[in-house]
């Protein structure tokens, strides 16, 4: 992590003490600042007062909280710190100073920061800050003192929703028929504007995920009726927004996660509530393999397991996408994971994601191991169904919770009370879609997936990429429990 | 203490006005008040310490010693040995700063001095206006004529 450096500089036509009567207001940006969407000063502390703090969400849904380390109205200088972010500028350290112009009674008007970023995304992170941020400030700044009132967003979103509107061809996997990988088809189709509350995205990266392969194979026909395209999640550019949609614009990058499936596809439109942005320092192809998942660890985690210090946590699967991520994440909670898989190489990958004890077994035998280790699960993660249902109930602890998440052995039928009582067990069966309802819920979850990742708890997903097309060998790979870490569909 | 403080934009870059004043011995070359000038001992004159000796063209002779000089902040500071203006403790800095909206020089030139009462706002108006402001406006005006 090298040191950034970003400076930044303009005139404004206005004098000196008119400028700095608004910028020396620590919480003023939310005025002209069309980044900033909101602004509080936390504790209710005076904006002037050296050490407040403001709180900021931006436009874009990420949040800031900065703190005012020096106030100067001999020099016109402020300095700033941040102290808390999900966009990953670490010890970002800003001045504004401004300084008279003389001549013509203007203002100059410098604004400079250092800051950390993480490898790779360097030039990325400068460029967001100077121009996104600082180079924006000039413009907006600039217009609110000539107009008093903030650059005007609305305009700028109808002139750019109406600048398509039109059909537009694509290539989609179609399925005719349930069953085998190859009834994945690649087909031409045609995707019509976007219907109101829709956006329309030109795609980059598909997330697969088991759920496609259940449905293809049929097992939840109401889901994917026929003919169709499977697919629940996917990340790229909006290509244009349909009626009512006024929180994205054309170019915006965003990930979705759909209960409508449809993202074996190059372009498709979804519901704007399923969507969120993708961070700054984060590519479209670790969006794409983190968030279906990573919202599903999260839920099991904190809604679901109430995963905290001490935890016994058995995760099934544990090399897999979803199990690397919630071995990482409950490890870091402080939890004791124990997981199983399938190789002696996936469990190198397991343990390196931050599963303490790790259960080798082909053929779902692990309730013993689990009990010399621990005398029991207190919360089971299981992906495996059917075959290991009775090995589940014997490694679980007295009151512990069983979480049934998929079914790659087949459905767990016939689940008696009487049979749960025997150590007061409770039984959950979750669909991730119902824990993301609302467009709040999903952004709530992204920020602490994107804050996990950005804080290193969550390690760069390990993901494998294949052609749009080739879907088919995708899915064949994850059936026959080939793969480790996340699979991706690109979309050159 | 007096202090005098002028400040411009330059339509050109920082880097092109600083090759045309970062010469101490230039002055006449860029400033249209000064008729001649030389570096004393045969110094270079970006030798920290050097004394320019030069005439104004109304016939004054001023000595000036370069106390700072920086390639990387554009910053140039000096003092006066002797004038005819009777000023005590004089010590000025030229300073040019990036004004990376529209690739713009934004340029300081302050002064700080001792000097008679009666006579603070003649200095500061002579020096201010009728030494920096007319170096800025030459400055300006040399750098439109080449665009």
């Amino acid at each position: 992590m090298g040191l950034q450096r970003v400076v930044r500089s303009s005139i404004i036509d206005a004098p000196i003490d008119r400028v700095w009567s608004i910028l020396r207001d620590f919480n003023s940006h939310d005025q002209w600042h069309s980044v900033v969407a909101q602004s509080e000063i936390e504790d209710n502390q005076y904006s002037d007062r050296v050490g407040c703090v403001r709180n900021f969400t931006l436009a874009d849904g990420n949040h800031i909280r900065e703190m005012l380390i020096s106030l100067s109205d001999k020099d016109y200088i402020s300095t700033y710190t941040i102290i808390d972010a999900t966009v990953p500028l670490i010890r970002y350290v800003a001045t504004v100073s401004l300084k008279p112009v003389t001549d013509g009674n203007r203002t100059f008007w410098h604004w400079a920061s250092s800051f950390e970023a993480p490898p790779g995304i360097e030039t990325q992170l400068r460029d967001m800050v100077a121009h996104g941020v600082y180079e924006a400030g000039f413009s907006n700044l600039k217009s609110f003192l000539s107009s008093g009132q903030l650059h005007n967003r609305s305009v700028e979103t109808n002139k750019q929703a109406s600048a398509t509107g039109l059909s537009i061809q694509a290539n989609a996997i179609r399925i005719r028929d349930y069953g085998l990988p190859t009834v994945m088809q690649y087909e031409a189709v045609t995707v019509p504007p976007p219907a109101f509350g829709e956006i329309r995205i030109r795609q980059t990266a598909v997330g697969v995920n088991y759920l496609d392969i259940y449905l293809r194979k049929g097992w939840i026909p109401d889901f994917l009726p026929l003919p169709g395209t499977p697919g629940m999640e996917a990340a790229g550019e909006v290509i244009d927004v349909g009626p009512g949609v006024t929180s994205l614009l054309p170019g915006d990058r965003i990930v979705y996660m759909s209960p409508v499936p449809g993202s074996y596809t190059t372009v498709r439109n979804v519901s704007v509530s399923s969507t969120t942005r993708i961070p700054p320092g984060i590519s479209d192809q670790v969006a794409a393999a983190l968030l279906l998942k990573g919202v599903t660890a999260d839920y099991l985690i904190r809604d679901l397991g109430h995963v905290k210090k001490n935890t016994r946590l058995l995760v099934h699967a544990a090399a897999g996408g979803v199990g690397q991520l919630i071995c990482a994440w409950a490890n870091s909670l402080g939890a004791l994971v124990i997981g199983t898989v399938s190789t002696q190489e996936k469990a190198k990958i397991a343990r390196e994601h931050g599963c303490h004890h790790v259960v080798v077994s082909k053929n779902y035998q692990f309730s013993d191991a689990v009990h010399s280790i621990c005398q029991g699960a207190d919360v089971i993660i299981d992906g495996l169904g059917e075959e290991a249902r009775e090995e589940n109930f014997a490694a679980l602890a007295k009151c512990g919770h069983w979480i049934s998440l998929g079914q790659a052995t087949g459905s767990i039928n016939e689940i008696s009370p009487h049979w749960l009582i025997q150590k007061s067990i409770s039984f959950s069966r979750p669909v991730v879609f119902d824990y993301v309802s609302t467009q709040e819920l999903l952004n709530e979850r992204a920020q602490r997936i994107w804050k996990a990742y950005f804080d290193g708890v969550l390690k760069n997903p390990a993901y494998e990429e294949f052609d749009l097309q080739d879907a088919y060998l995708a899915h064949e790979k994850l059936e026959a429990r080939l793969s480790t870490g996340s699979l991706l569909l690109k979309i050159r | 203490m007096i202090q005098v403080y002028t400040s411009s934009v330059i339509d050109t870059t920082a880097e092109a006005v600083w090759l045309r004043v970062r010469d101490f011995n230039a002055l006449p070359i860029w400033h249209p008040s000064i008729a001649d000038s030389r570096i004393e001992n045969n110094q270079p004159s970006d030798r920290i310490g050097c004394v320019r000796y030069f005439h104004l063209r109304d016939g004054g002779l001023i000595r000036e010693r370069l106390l700072a000089l920086s390639d990387y902040d554009f910053t140039c500071s000096y003092s006066i040995l002797e004038s005819p203006m009777e000023v005590e403790n004089y010590v000025a800095t030229l300073k040019l700063t990036p004004v990376t909206d529209g690739g713009r020089c934004f340029a300081e030139w302050s002064a700080e001095f001792d000097c008679a009462p009666s006579r603070e706002s003649e200095l500061s108006q002579l020096i201010g206006q009728g030494v920096f402001q007319v170096g800025f406006d030459a400055l300006k005006r040399y750098f439109a004529s080449r665009r």
